[in-house]
């Protein structure tokens, strides 16, 4: 049975990786199993400075998923070269930085940076729902997309994925932006915009009012734009969006990912991971699939 | 580092209608706990409720491996959870934060907390008493209905004031004056608090004022527990405000210096 993957050139030993910003940079996690079982990891959004993020409260739980509005806090790409990219370099695991900036030329400067450094890709940041600038702001149009993806492609070598927003009318048109960059892949989904109000003191939850929905609730969603997407481009597809066992990644992998992430399901439980990826080889027996990537688009419409 | 385990639920009881205490055998977890550490439990294998509930520890049995933990039913999570029965296993990780009690060097205690905020000041108290550290618990509930743990408390503090808003028991007023007063007559060499917000304040404030070494235990919504969500986030002391940093109270807490945090 084979379930590795060349996912946008990156080699990966089975398709499920951890989704930016529910895995930190790794440490935390690795108490709880060794780390080399992952297809890869994709560090928490990280961007040129430092960001010290949004008041809190940050995060709220909703109907089978949760809000967040953490607004990109991290301690800068220089703190993690240093820091913590040596531990995650020795996990035996694709490592693949998430990028975020608000201007082009942030995202610049911080993918000139990137591509120094010994890591497997980027997957770069057009959708976060939680900042004032940049992120969400590109990557709601075809143009947007285009301009950020071609400026970090001119200085980029490594693999090159754009992480899109559902937050979108036409995600397929969106996809397009990417690939038209040349791009090597595509993330999705992002959280969904959403808000929750506190009835009794008749105001939003978050400090922020609005946030990211995650978890199993937008499930739904993700697939069918991964399905859309994979109509549209040629790149392959990295999808999540409420994934939580191996049957939910095989739905994303008939839809048409070619891997899958899990991102607040790694909350709900941290072994999430784990057990996704012996449910996907579950499944395989199960169906006699001999090698995963026999699967990936083979959702017949009805 | 913490672990995640199916830990059988041996005894439950009910402390008030809305009140329960769990003992549950997990003697990994509790090897590892320090005083004010805290739990993650997950209350369904399904979807829904999403999250995990952070619960304190209450007491830890070191003896036979047993962790007891003591929480109101607040949600439909904390709802399904007072539902468990005796024999069920509970999905915990745990010790949770890296913050936690430190009365080191320390000799006079001041332990105060308030309504369901006093759960973990059992633990701290019930140590420092052993090891002969005088301890001093201040415990202020809003009335009558809402006093628990007296006893439990009073077995393990050299001296318990216990305070009720509206004087239907015990002393009448707020645990925190008591607390002063005993500051000012020289008593105290470092506080511990948890509780409501407007106590933990001024709490802070009386501690800060009067230079004693104070340690609080704070709340924040939580996603993950393990410090990666970066959801529980409270302000530092010394940032400004237009340029706010952040601890977050899972990875730095749940207890911080008081001097450190802006509440």
């Amino acid at each position: 049975m084979n379930t590795q993957i060349n996912f946008a050139g990156i080699k990966m030993k089975n398709p499920v990786t951890v989704a930016s910003g529910t895995f930190g940079y790794g440490r935390e996690f690795s108490q709880f199993f060794d780390l080399s079982k992952l297809g890869g990891i994709i560090t928490k959004g990280t961007s040129l400075k430092p960001k010290s993020g949004n008041k809190p409260s940050r995060v709220c739980e909703t109907a089978s998923g949760m809000l967040n509005s953490i607004g990109l806090q991290n301690p800068g790409v220089e703190y993690f070269a240093e820091n913590d990219l040596p531990f995650l370099r020795k996990q035996n695991t694709a490592i693949i930085v998430n990028a975020c900036g608000s201007t082009i030329e942030e995202y610049v400067e911080l993918c000139k940076i990137l591509n120094t450094l010994d890591i497997d890709g980027v997957e770069l940041n057009l959708s976060c729902p939680n900042v004032k600038a940049g992120c969400m702001a590109f990557g709601n149009t075809y143009e947007g997309v285009k301009t950020v993806t071609s400026s970090v492609r001119k200085v980029l070598d490594k693999p090159l994925i754009v992480k899109l927003t559902p937050n979108v009318t036409d995600i397929a048109s969106i996809a397009k932006g990417v690939e038209d960059a040349g791009a090597d892949g595509v993330s999705l989904i992002n959280t969904l915009l959403g808000m929750k109000i506190d009835i009794y003191r008749k105001r939003p939850v978050l400090a922020n009012n609005t946030g990211g929905l995650s978890g199993p609730a937008i499930k739904p969603v993700a697939v069918r734009m991964v399905y859309q997407v994979a109509q549209a481009v040629h790149i392959p597809i990295l999808g999540m969006g409420g994934i939580v066992n191996g049957e939910d990644a095989i739905e994303f992998m008939l839809a048409g990912a070619s891997a899958v992430s899990i991102g607040a399901g790694n909350f709900m439980n941290p072994y999430t991971s784990i057990s996704t990826i012996v449910g996907i080889e579950d499944y395989m027996k199960k169906q006699g699939i001999e090698d995963i990537k026999e699967i990936i688009g083979k959702v017949e419409m009805n | 580092m913490a672990e995640m385990l199916l830990a059988e639920l041996i005894k439950k009881e009910q402390l008030k209608p809305d009140i329960f205490k769990f003992s549950i055998k997990a003697p990994k977890i509790v090897e590892a706990s320090k005083p004010g550490n805290f739990i993650e439990i997950r209350v369904t294998d399904q979807v829904e409720p999403f999250l995990r509930r952070p619960i304190s520890i209450y007491n830890l049995n070191r003896e036979e491996g047993i962790l007891e933990f003591i929480f109101q039913v607040k949600g439909k999570g904390t709802k399904i959870l007072s539902e468990k029965q005796e024999g069920e296993k509970i999905d915990i990780i745990g010790p949770l934060g890296y913050g936690t009690f430190n009365y080191e060097n320390k000799e006079n205690l001041a332990i105060i907390g308030g309504g369901i905020g006093v759960f973990p000041l059992y633990e701290l108290a019930k140590c420092a008493k052993k090891e002969n550290k005088k301890v001093n618990t201040y415990l202020g509930f809003r009335s009558q209905n809402f006093v628990v743990l007296e006893k439990e408390f009073e077995q393990v503090s050299d001296k318990l004031i216990l305070t009720t808003d509206d004087g239907s028991y015990s002393q009448k007023g707020f645990a925190i004056n008591y607390l002063e007063k005993d500051l000012e007559e020289g008593k105290i060499d470092s506080i511990y608090a948890c509780g409501p917000l407007p106590m933990l304040k001024a709490v802070q404030k009386l501690a800060i004022e009067k230079q004693i070494p104070c340690q609080i235990s704070l709340e924040e919504k939580m996603a993950c527990g393990l410090g990666v969500c970066l959801g529980c986030a409270v302000k530092t002391a010394k940032s400004p405000k237009e340029a706010p940093e952040y601890w977050h109270v899972c990875k730095a807490g749940p207890v911080f210096n008081a001097k450190d945090v802006e509440i």
